[in-house]
């Protein structure tokens, strides 16, 4: 099942030594791949393993594994699963025509929908790795993928947030006040998730029921994550927490999965458990993602294959369970894979693509941290460019600081920004709900009120005394 | 140093309009209400951030000094002895770029260990690993007074009060994954790895810990536990002590760590409601 590669250009003959060699070799150079050891060797290397991976038939990657069926959960899951009736209508086209086949006229919105089921990960990995930024931008704009909780997410034309109110401490108060920093600027239709600073079924507990509350008494048509273990979610439903969605962070190998202490029946497992409180009034969709290139290799569990055809098979895993929300956390990971603000916005651009085109509800948390080479500029970049390709969402952050996680993100501004230049609204039942609570001015010039709404000021009244 | 101009919001300005919940900044470190001018950043506002990065910046590439903190260290333990070591990444620019090299010890330290461990042959409860990580002013702060505390918690703790605990380790240029090989060539039953976390904008001296149960080289990260955030303006030093007692004791207890080993010291507070009560909700 092993194969060699091989492309000729003029007297030299490149030679790749499997087709996992072909599409690492294949890949815009980033950090990660050269810490893995397996980045081409040369620019001239790259450029003929595209073209070697563009004469490939895209059947290949259905007769060819990358990581054995046998050893690899996640290889089953996608071969096992695989729709030929889907394919059937591409199943004819090398890598190549692939791309000039998604970038025509034929591939319209509909039938990207549904020729879906019918590529694989490891397809739209390669794909991606011979299309531009451009190309990838292009065509994750014809991809529409639309899910629902309480609200609905990823209509054409919508941007939704994130509203991420994490605290150091997970103070109830210091979230709170994050909480309604972003609500006032229009945040949070995506979800409101919180990344807990201790990782405890107790704490998760506490902070769903604040959540729940908050939802509750202002009736916000939104949903609520605590972003815990799945394990701990599990046992929070057993406790009869008021969970809304699931959070777990996946990999695209059996072994990366391993290491994050979870497998398939796990994610199953929850995702019956949340489905069984029947908590969504538009849609059951209880799932919500994370993933981000270099997960497998910081697991040491990438099986010699480049980061972003790892990435690209958590996207498998993420399908099986028809997630709400799918978050490639960009930057998160560090210069170690992802060096600088370019590296990081191409991976951006292909999370993005590759999610949608594999029918993924697809937003990003555009970020970095310290230590990278990158700076506010760079995310203004990426956010505008895939704020152009249709991305479902991405984080709102009070000014871009994330105080407990320690890198930075988009601020509830960042995304007003591009809702105003992109002319992108909030999902309509939000939407429906910020005209209501006069959150805005005019909610189609995307223009805030000079004064606190007043529901809002009631709760400022009943501060703490001696807190403020 | 931090200007007062750019640290404190305006009085006036024609086009920024200032958020009145800005007050609620008594209950976090949290950017917010930061106010606007059309719906972007006020100028100070987004100067104010620019120098912050700038800072976190600068502080990833300030190198530990182990020479005093090995004198503050030597200090809190009976033993004079102290381990100082270094992993495989030579300097800051490798480090950054090869985590690998970070979480393996280079030649001379790995064999300053083995040569200690065949000097006895009893087995160590507990072993302490200090890491610079990425940012040495966390190691360098919160190090000293952390461990002091946690002795004497774990003094006061019956159980726990005649445990044989390794001489301290420091390490430079180290990822968490080193502090499993030093526990496995300390020949040591559980160790904690204290490390500099990456630098925050607000928060540049940020401590995490992690546990493990039997450490030895390969672990993965399913195998630890993570107590997060310590330091004086995060998760206190007495806060963070009861923690790592708590998984010291439960490690022990269960003889393992990891995903299986739950965080439960917390576990009272569900029931008690009203202190979890925000200003949101009446």
């Amino acid at each position: 099942m092993s194969q060699n590669y091989q492309y000729t250009l003029g007297k030299h003959r490149y030679q790749f030594k499997n087709l996992g060699d072909l599409m690492a070799k294949a890949t815009p150079a980033r950090s990660g791949d050269r810490l893995a050891g397996v980045i081409a060797l040369s620019a001239e290397h790259r450029a003929a393993a595209q073209m070697a991976l563009a004469d490939l038939p895209l059947k290949t990657f259905l007769n060819q594994t990358i990581i054995p069926y046998e050893t690899d959960e996640i290889t089953r899951l996608i071969l096992d699963e695989h729709d030929e009736q889907a394919f059937s209508t591409i199943s004819h086209l090398t890598v190549g025509d692939f791309r000039n086949w998604l970038l025509s006229d034929k591939a319209t919105s509909e039938v990207l929908k549904q020729i879906c089921l019918g590529v694989t990960p490891e397809m739209a990995a390669a794909v991606s790795k011979i299309m531009r930024n451009q190309d990838l931008i292009l065509v994750a704009k014809k991809c529409h993928v639309t899910t629902a909780f309480r609200n609905t997410i990823g209509l054409p034309n919508h941007l939704s947030t994130r509203l991420q109110p994490n605290h150091p401490t997970d103070d109830v108060n210091g979230i709170a006040a994050s909480i309604l920093d972003g609500l006032l600027y229009g945040s949070g239709d995506a979800v409101i998730g919180i990344n807990p600073a201790t990782d405890s079924v107790a704490q998760a507990v506490k902070l769903m029921k604040l959540m729940d509350e908050v939802i509750q008494t202002y009736q916000i048509p939104t949903q609520s994550c605590v972003l815990t273990h799945v394990t701990n979610t599990l046992e929070a439903i057993e406790l009869g927490a008021p969970v809304d969605l699931v959070f777990q962070s996946i990999g695209g190998t059996e072994a990366t999965n391993t290491s994050f202490g979870f497998n398939l029946n796990t994610l199953a497992e929850a995702q019956e458990a949340a489905l069984s409180l029947n908590r969504g009034t538009v849609g059951n969709n209880v799932m919500y993602f994370e993933t981000g290139q270099g997960s497998s290799l910081s697991a040491n569990a990438h099986h010699g294959l480049d980061q972003q055809t790892c990435e690209t098979r958590a996207y498998a895993v993420a399908r099986k369970f028809s997630p709400l929300l799918v978050n490639t956390v960009v930057g998160f990971i560090g210069p170690e894979y992802l060096f600088d603000g370019k590296e990081i916005t191409r991976a951006g651009l292909e999370d993005h693509f590759c999610g949608k085109l594999l029918g993924l509800p697809m937003g990003c948390d555009v970020c970095y941290t310290n230590h990278a080479e990158a700076d506010q500029n760079d995310m203004d970049n990426l956010l505008t460019l895939l704020g152009v390709a249709g991305c479902s969402f991405v984080m709102g952050i009070p000014g871009s600081d994330d105080i407990m996680l320690n890198y930075q993100t988009t601020s509830f501004h960042d995304a007003l920004y591009a809702r105003r230049v992109l002319g992108l609204k909030a999902a309509p039942e939000f939407e429906k709900w910020l005209m209501d609570m006069a959150i805005f001015r005019d909610i189609d010039q995307v223009i805030l009120p000079d004064d606190i709404p007043n529901v809002f000021k009631h709760a400022l009244k009943s501060l703490p005394k001696g807190r403020v | 140093m931090k200007s007062k101009t750019l640290s404190t919001p305006p009085t006036t300005s024609d086009e920024a309009v200032e958020n009145p919940w800005r007050i609620l900044r008594a209950f976090t470190d949290a950017r917010i209400g930061l106010g606007r001018t059309g719906v972007s950043l006020p100028t100070h506002e987004m100067l104010a951030f620019q120098l912050a990065h700038a800072q976190a910046k600068d502080a990833v590439h300030l190198p530990l000094d182990v020479q005093s903190l090995s004198i503050q260290l030597s200090s809190l333990q009976s033993q004079p002895k102290l381990f100082t070591l270094h992993s495989q990444a030579d300097d800051r620019l490798t480090y950054l770029q090869r985590p690998d090299l970070g979480k393996r010890l280079n030649e001379i330290s790995r064999l300053g260990l083995m040569q200690d461990s065949e000097a006895h042959d009893f087995q160590y409860d507990l072993a302490i690993v200090v890491v610079d990580g990425l940012s040495s002013k966390a190691v360098q702060q919160n190090t000293p007074k952390f461990i002091g505390t946690l002795f004497k918690d774990i003094r006061n703790t019956p159980s726990l009060t005649n445990i044989r605990i390794a001489p301290l380790c420091i390490v430079e240029q180290g990822r968490v994954a080193i502090g499993d090989e030093i526990g496995e060539l300390l020949n040591a039953q559980l160790v904690i790895i204290l490390i500099g976390e990456r630098p925050g904008l607000s928060s540049p001296d940020s401590l995490g810990l992690y546990l493990t149960w039997q450490p030895k080289v390969g672990l993965n990260d399913a195998y630890r536990n993570c107590i997060s955030n310590i330091r004086p303006a995060g998760l206190a030093f007495k806060d963070a002590s009861q923690k790592a007692l708590y998984l010291i004791q439960e490690s022990r207890r269960l003889k393992l760590s990891g995903v299986n080993l739950k965080d439960r010291s917390h576990e009272k507070t569900i029931e008690h409601e009203e202190e979890n009560k925000n200003f949101l909700i009446e």
